[in-house]
């Protein structure tokens, strides 16, 4: 793969860089910037984000939501799928994106069930 | 289905690695299909922790109040500091790491050479600290009872809110108790290390400070753990049967043991595979000081190790927000 052949643009060519270094730097800025205010978040945990939605915080969906786009810069752009031909990033993609979600559903809908029994079922679990 | 090689290839070009599909080599093909399988495996423990922590969800410990420690401040309360300072020290490494790749591109042996060092740099520093981390926590801070049930009750000041240390407010008893061994029972049963206090002790200096009550792991409904009153924690001392210092695969004074072996099994396969980044990086650092790959006319194999080593830091970005921010 020659120099020449990076794409320099990031958030959907909003911003173009003039050579590949220079948007390695820039992403890691960004990378930065994304860590900082989640551990900024998570230090003072604002009140107004204590609500929930589907069962969990507003807080921990903006981490995990902050955690999906980092590591979509980490892929995208330090292991440069961006420059890669479509049918590798998707066979790369497509895979993690069906099953991870998948997985996570099931298993924490599950969780969520068998906490329900323990919590409401006759038998004591705290002894 | 068969495959038609285009008609201006002879064959050792096709098989010979001349027709690359995808416009990948096969080698960097491979790694990419390895960081799939392993993204997968690494999906499967980080949902299985999801699965415990959401079935003890009104139970599961305050990851703020387990990481609590940053090197040299001690006895100051700093949650997550250090695991961020981890985060950028890994994010940063992975920087350099593309800037050897990058560097590799244009045939630049001193550049890929510096980067690749720095990178590896970044790696140990990481693994130090998470072997450092390992340390506090196995280490424990400021002991537990345990309950037959297996709960964890912890101590704390009812008048300052600060969580109390058994081995400081425990008063000794004179009694003969040395460790059990195999050979010296019956049926081979043996036991571990004994705590520096036993629980009688442990009672004995609760009973007689008024301020001390006792913490559940139940979580209240603003998120705080539940903290008894003089007199339920009274009654509730009498449930426990065991001290626990510290945290390992059986006990753990923080909380639930879910949390201990989890905390063990994904940092710690994590850990393995930053350690492994770190020795192939290193290997690959001696064979691009050496020539190897100036001789073989590309670093194709830098941008391979690379990609195992970005992988090994996005896993960590999913860690981190799983087991330190949510």
């Amino acid at each position: 793969m020659a120099a020449e052949e990076h794409k320099l643009a990031i958030f959907r060519g909003l911003l173009k860089f003039r050579s590949n270094q220079q948007k390695i730097w820039g992403v890691l800025i960004f990378l930065s910037i994304v860590t900082t205010i989640e551990v900024a978040l998570g230090i003072i945990k604002p009140e107004i984000l204590m609500g929930s939605f589907l069962r969990m915080k507003f807080l921990n969906w903006i981490f995990i939501i902050l955690t999906i786009v980092k590591a979509y810069y980490i892929a995208w752009d330090f292991m440069h799928i961006r420059d890669e031909r479509g049918g590798l990033k998707n066979a790369i993609v497509l895979p993690l994106v069906i099953l991870i979600p998948y997985l996570a559903f099931i298993l924490l809908l599950e969780a969520d069930y068998i906490f329900d029994v323990m919590d409401m079922g006759f038998v004591a679990w705290n002894f | 289905m068969e495959v038609a090689p285009n008609a201006s290839l002879d064959e050792s070009q096709v098989w010979g690695g001349g027709n690359k599909p995808f416009n990948a080599s096969y080698g960097k093909m491979m790694m990419w299909f390895f960081i799939v399988s392993d993204a997968l495996t690494f999906t499967g423990f980080l949902v299985s922790y999801g699965f415990s922590r959401f079935k003890n969800i009104n139970s599961w410990p305050i990851a703020d109040e387990v990481f609590t420690h940053f090197p040299f401040l001690h006895g100051i309360d700093a949650p997550m500091y250090y695991v961020a300072l981890m985060t950028f020290v890994l994010i940063f490494s992975s920087v350099t790491m593309v800037l050897a790749v990058d560097a590799g591109h244009h045939m630049n042996k001193a550049k890929v050479t510096f980067y690749m060092l720095l990178t590896i740099i970044g790696g140990a520093i990481f693994v130090g600290s998470q072997a450092w981390e390992w340390k506090n926590f196995i280490k424990g801070e400021y002991g537990a009872l345990e309950t037959r049930g297996g709960q964890i009750l912890q101590f704390v000041n009812a008048e300052t809110g600060k969580r109390a240390a058994i081995q400081e407010f425990s008063l000794g008893i004179d009694s003969e108790r040395s460790t059990h061994q195999s050979y010296n029972g019956i049926w081979y049963k043996g036991e571990t290390t004994l705590p520096n206090v036993s629980v009688d002790e442990v009672k004995k200096g609760f009973l007689a400070d008024q301020s001390l009550v006792i913490r559940t792991e139940q979580i209240t409904e603003n998120g705080q753990k539940t903290v008894l009153s003089r007199d339920e924690s009274i009654v509730k001392i009498d449930e426990a049967i065991d001290v626990i210092e510290g945290a390992n695969l059986i006990h753990n004074e923080y909380g639930n043991r879910l949390f201990a072996d989890f905390f063990f099994f994904i940092t710690g396969f994590h850990g393995f595979h930053v350690l492994s980044g770190v020795v192939i990086n290193i290997i690959i650092f001696f064979n691009v000081i050496l020539g190897t790959y100036e001789r073989r006319g590309h670093y194709e194999m830098v941008e391979k190790v690379g990609l195992y080593w970005h992988f090994v830091d996005l896993v960590w970005v999913f860690v981190f927000t799983f087991f330190y921010l949510v």
